[in-house]
């Protein structure tokens, strides 16, 4: 909100010497107190030094000879004689006042003005335009001021501009200060001067004295749920060619909104000062009485802004007894909007309720400086005091008549709450005296009435929003300045659960992402946002195909939710490799959305107290599980190429490798097997099970997909289920056993289907426990046969003696013939 | 022995010991070295012979002459020991001097890794409040509405829910979206455990702000989260205190200025002094009564305080990155220059 420091000071009674506009820093310092963010401070006089005056232009000589008109200008700037400057510009004429800079002035952009030769004449000083000044991009012409000022007074005061702007932002529970007044409240509250208000009974006193005729427009509130007070004032005969007085034109300016009309200037102007919205309507163009009411059966509404809106049935409308005119407290409609030829006025206020116009504003996308301020709150007692206010301005400027009022509905009764002032000490962690706080709470302007330690305390009208000793708490320290708070560290104690430090899942995650670091990978961070044709390139099916839509996302392009990390690490691999890295590894961890269950609705659940155990479960089983994910990519080499020699692709073998000590690490017992699943190569798939459920997946991206993405060929991707592992127990330590081993090799001839992991379990299993190790040392597959040579050295060892070999013998055949049994294979001798 | 006898009166013996010694020191190598111990010190050396002849002299004299071809013997293989040691640093000295190499070389054949800073900062504010005490609360990112806002005071229609531009997910009456803080983890801890509750909670967040160079619509926070007897705005100021040195620098101080959420009252923002100038960090205060009460704790018996910050803004401020575009598109340079566990 932009408040002009010189509007400011029509609340505040400064102390003598203490010039607002040479005290910005205080005035920002002092609303940052009490908790306005400073936006900005506009200060449109900053890049200006120097004499900058009124001038009359007495005289204009038209220089001809010239590329451009030249005009040599004689003015009057109230000294002992004329003054004569050069001038370019021509949107001026005798009689006009204008800005004159004088030789010594420094205009912004470091522009010194100095008397000089030109055009063969002496120009002693400069005719600005408001670019020249920094004060607009008007360059069409020179300022031609619009009134009557001072010669030779100073120009900066004659444009306003010797006026800075604090712009302030205002939180949403302190509406009462979007309003000039409301902001000056708490500007003198901080600062510790006085506070000016209007003077309301002279206001509402000096309007119930003027002369009354006329018809009056009735109001009547068909909806006590939309507002609870209205008042319409009733006016005619308003001079449509009044024009806004400048000093009105200027604030509104200063405030950042377009003067446009009298009638409508004023009902912007009340509303910046007192914080009131106000309306006013083309009173010939309202059928019967005026009404607050919901939409029912009205279907559409063209607002001011020329959008036809369709309205729902609670919509809480203005209307007439045939048409829609108004979104309540949003926006008016177009069609009983005070035009051009408007002279019969009704002007309306009311105190529409918030949540009303929060709705309006929400259901048709509509934000307004009107809809902003009730959602936040207003003042219930300003809708008659505002109203009278916009009335007397109307009648003064626009030689209005005044016809009378309709009102309808009652204030609110006053809000108390019961406090002990010391659980305000309590909550801050500082002590407040109880004539502190009475202090405080009086100058936010609470009554308070003292019945030992329990305070009543009522609040103003305009604070809706203090009822708990929290809120006065908020308003004590703030006060007294939230630097009065002392640093203290509080010691924690263990929960009644018991539970500590990191737990295991968090620590597994540390673990893996450490690991994959040390492994050479580079985390990324990557949107999980993607769309349904990448979701098609991909492949997936199942689980993997059904995810969630945004219904706003920034773009179109990607209003799904992942359900895989792989299009965003593959995505950001290829980047990687398009801005010339020749290889990149790289991993992320992160959770990934899957729409597989039906989910509860958990919606209009009370928050007044603690939800039910059945309430509790519906909240939580309102939202899908989102399992976390850690996938890596490895695109082109997984060892360099350089001045050694070529380097080595990343192949599948990379992956199961990564992917197994990464799961090595975590649990001691899962099993690898070859799958076909999307986005992978369909044989080169590595699915990770443990007690039969799939905890990773590892091997090369399905060349299709490379070829699409421009990834090299053979490009690995693996991802692991991070809390689908089992939690391992504590690991049982087997004793070294130093008894002398004994090394045997076998090799078979197996179908090409049989897995070596499935020869290797059997192995084991017919070699029982003395067997210690099983190691594939060879591998091969002759051209054109379906078998394969599969070689192992088997280690033997028993923990108590040497074994014979007798033993070793009886061992490996036990060994080998469940393998030849099991899998038709043949022993190599 | 076949070999000949040989002359053994003294003069004899000096004369064999001074050529073998010589022989002995002439050598060059230790290959020459071993031809001269053939000549000058085996069985069949003129020592050697001299010894063997000792058998020959006169049983008066055997002891002085043995006594001198001793000695002999002794001086020459003295003088080979000496030279083999010589000889044999010599040839190890070259060798290891031909075996230099240049160290500079490049030789990382593998990629090299890194943690994305935001993780380290992450893990470095976890260690931060678990050494304290705290526990580390996390929650899904796809929310329930009514975690993310009714439970934080924030209703249907109060302008608060418009400040923050949520995600919505279709059907929009699903009532879930994507979480807009990680304050509903706090809702979900308290509706999990009683008093005391001391946690924070990193994780994800999402609105609906374009990427630039100061926004992203993902991004990263911590808060925190208190509840217990006798809390105040104290406890949260030197919280807050300690963690702002423990993130900047020990000589960093914060300030806080009243400001408003709907879950906390009194609200606060929080600011840190830094090269010179306040730097907004985040929103924090009292947790609102209506919060607490919404999860079934005693107001009367308990109070808390909550606050929260955005990792990336303090990413940005601590280590100097001007541009968010660094931070979320994954460009392997950027995390490279933060390696695994630096700051």
């Amino acid at each position: 909100m932009k408040l002009p420091i010189s509007w400011l000071a029509d609340f505040i009674t400064f102390p003598k010497g203490f010039d607002p506009a040479k005290n910005v820093e205080k005035l920002v310092a002092a609303f940052v107190k009490v908790g306005f963010e400073v936006e900005d401070v506009i200060n449109p006089a900053s890049g200006i030094k120097g004499p900058l005056k009124v001038g009359t232009v007495l005289e204009i000589e038209e220089l001809t000879g010239h590329k451009k008109p030249i005009r040599f200008v004689a003015l009057d700037l109230g000294e002992k004689s004329n003054r004569y400057v050069i001038c370019g510009a021509t949107n001026f004429k005798v009689g006009d006042q204008v800005v004159v800079a004088l030789p010594g002035a420094v205009l912004p952009g470091n522009f010194a003005i100095s008397a000089r030769e030109t055009y063969g004449r002496l120009s002693n000083g400069m005719i600005c335009s408001a670019r020249e000044l920094g004060l607009g991009e008007d360059h069409n012409g020179i300022i031609v001021l619009d009134g009557k000022f001072k010669i030779g007074s100073d120009a900066l005061k004659a444009l306003g501009a010797d006026d800075p702007i604090i712009d302030i932002a205002v939180n949403p529970d302190r509406g009462y200060s979007m309003s000039v007044r409301g902001a000056a409240r708490e500007l003198a509250m901080s600062l510790g001067f006085k506070f000016k208000d209007i003077e309301s009974k002279a206001l509402l006193n000096k309007l119930a004295r003027v002369k009354k005729s006329g018809k009056i427009t009735q109001v009547e509130i068909l909806d006590k749920s939309g507002a609870d007070l209205i008042f319409l004032r009733s006016l005619s005969n308003l001079d449509p060619r009044a024009k806004t007085p400048t000093w009105m034109s200027r604030r509104l300016t200063q405030a950042g909104m377009r003067p446009i009309s009298l009638a409508v200037d004023v009902t912007n102007y009340v509303m910046l000062e007192l914080g009131q919205p106000l309306h006013a309507f083309d009173a010939e163009k309202i059928n019967g009485r005026l009404r607050v009411q919901r939409a029912n059966s009205f279907k559409s509404i063209t607002t001011l802004d020329k959008q036809v809106r369709k309205l729902t049935k609670d919509d809480l409308l203005i209307a007439d007894e045939k048409r829609p005119l108004a979104l309540a407290g949003t926006m008016g409609g177009l069609d009983s909007e005070v035009g051009d030829e408007t002279s019969k006025i009704a002007l309306e206020a009311a105190h529409f309720n918030p949540v009303a116009v929060a709705r309006n504003s929400r259901n048709h996308i509509l934000s307004s400086e009107a809809s902003r301020r009730f959602e936040r709150g207003v003042d219930p007692t300003l809708a008659e005091i505002a109203s009278a206010r916009a009335a007397l301005l109307l009648i003064e400027h626009g030689s209005a008549k005044y016809h009378g009022t309709s009102s309808k509905g009652t204030l609110p009764k006053a809000k108390f709450a019961t406090i002990n002032p010391s659980d305000i000490s309590q909550l801050i962690g500082t002590d407040y005296s109880s004539a502190e706080v009475a202090k405080a709470l009086a100058a936010i302007g609470c009554k308070v009435t003292k019945s030992g330690k329990r305070w009543r305390i009522t609040s103003p009208s305009w604070r809706g929003d203090l009822n708990h000793v929290s809120d006065f708490a908020e308003e004590v320290a703030r006060f007294y300045g939230y630097e009065r708070i002392p640093s203290r560290i509080p010691t924690p104690k263990i929960p009644k659960s018991g539970k500590t430090g990191l737990t295991p899942l968090q620590q597994r995650r540390r673990y893996l992402s450490l690991a994959l670091a040390n492994k050479g990978f580079t985390e990324v961070h990557n949107y999980p946002f993607v769309n349904q044709s990448q979701m098609d390139l991909f492949g997936f099916t199942g689980e993997r195909a059904k995810t969630f839509k945004i219904a706003n996302p920034i773009s179109d392009q990607n209003p799904l939710l992942r359900t895989h990390l792989s299009i965003g690490l593959l995505e950001t691999a290829a980047r990687n490799l398009s801005r010339g890295a020749k290889s990149a590894a790289l991993f992320e961890s992160g959770l990934v959305f899957r729409d597989v269950k039906k989910l509860e609705k958990a919606t209009g659940i009370s928050t007044a107290q603690r939800p039910t155990a059945n309430q509790i479960k519906k909240i939580y089983e309102s939202v899908p599980f989102q399992s976390l994910h850690i996938g890596g990519v490895v695109a082109g080499e997984i060892e360099l190429s350089g001045w050694w020699g070529k380097g080595r692709t990343a192949s599948w073998e990379d992956a199961v490798a990564i992917t197994g000590e990464l799961l090595g690490e975590i649990t001691s017992d899962f099993s690898v097997k070859n799958v076909e699943l999307a986005p992978w190569h369909p044989g080169r798939c590595a699915e990770f099970t443990v007690a039969g459920q799939p905890v990773a997946h590892a091997g090369e991206i399905h060349p299709r997909i490379c070829a699409s993405l421009g990834l090299p060929d053979r490009t690995i991707f693996f991802a692991l289920l991070v809390d689908a592992i089992p939690v391992q127990k504590a690991i049982q330590a087997q004793p070294v056993n130093t008894m002398p081993a004994a090394i045997q090799d076998v090799s078979f001839f197996v179908p090409a289907e049989v897995s070596a992991a499935e020869i290797t379990a059997v192995l084991r299993e017919g070699a029982g426990e003395l067997l210690e190790n099983v190691e594939l040392f060879d591998r091969f597959q002759r051209d054109g046969e379906n078998q394969i040579s599969l070689a192992f050295t088997l280690t033997f060892r028993a923990p108590d003696r040497t074994l014979t070999s007798d033993e070793v013998s009886k061992l490996r055949e036990q060994a080998t013939s469940s393998v030849v049994q099991r899998f038709k294979a043949t022993l190599r001798s | 022995m076949s070999a000949s006898p040989i002359s053994i009166d003294p003069a004899q013996i000096e004369l064999i010991k001074k050529s073998a010694v010589l022989a002995i020191s002439s050598a060059k190598s230790l290959e020459e070295l071993k031809e001269v111990k053939i000549s000058h010190v085996g069985d069949r050396s003129p020592i050697a012979r001299a010894n063997q002849s000792l058998g020959q002299v006169p049983i008066e004299e055997r002891a002085a002459t043995g006594k001198i071809i001793g000695t002999a013997r002794a001086n020459i293989n003295q003088a080979f020991d000496d030279k083999e040691r010589e000889l044999t640093l010599a040839r190890d000295t070259k060798a290891l001097v031909e075996e230099r190499v240049d160290v500079t070389l490049p030789t990382q054949r593998t990629h090299r890794g890194a943690l994305h800073p935001l993780t380290s900062l992450r893990f470095e504010i976890e260690d931060l409040f678990v050494g304290l005490g705290y526990q580390v609360a996390e929650g899904p990112e796809l929310e329930s509405g009514w975690l993310n806002f009714d439970a934080l005071n924030i209703p249907e229609d109060h302008p608060a829910r418009t400040m923050q531009d949520t995600f919505f997910i279709e059907p929009v009456d699903s009532g879930l979206v994507l979480r807009t803080h990680t304050s509903p983890v706090q809702i979900r801890t308290m509706l999990e455990n009683e008093p005391p509750i001391y946690v924070i909670c990193p994780g994800r967040t999402y609105r609906s702000d374009e990427l630039d160079a100061t926004h992203t619509p993902v991004f990263n926070q911590v808060e925190g989260l208190v509840v217990d007897k006798g809390i105040t705005m104290a406890d949260l100021k030197g919280t807050l205190d300690l963690f702002a040195a423990r993130i900047f620098g020990p000589d960093v101080t914060t300030r806080i200025r009243p400001s408003f959420f709907p879950f906390t009252e009194p609200s606060a923002e929080v600011d840190f002094f830094y090269n010179g100038r306040w730097i907004e960090w985040g929103g924090c205060g009292m947790v609102n009564p209506k919060v607490l009460e919404a999860c079934g704790i005693d107001t009367s018996v308990y109070t808390g305080f909550a606050f929260g910050m955005g990792l990336e803004r303090t990413l940005m401020v601590r280590n100097g990155i001007s541009d968010m575009h660094d931070i979320v598109e994954g460009d392997l340079r950027f995390s490279r220059q933060f390696g695994v566990g630096s700051k």
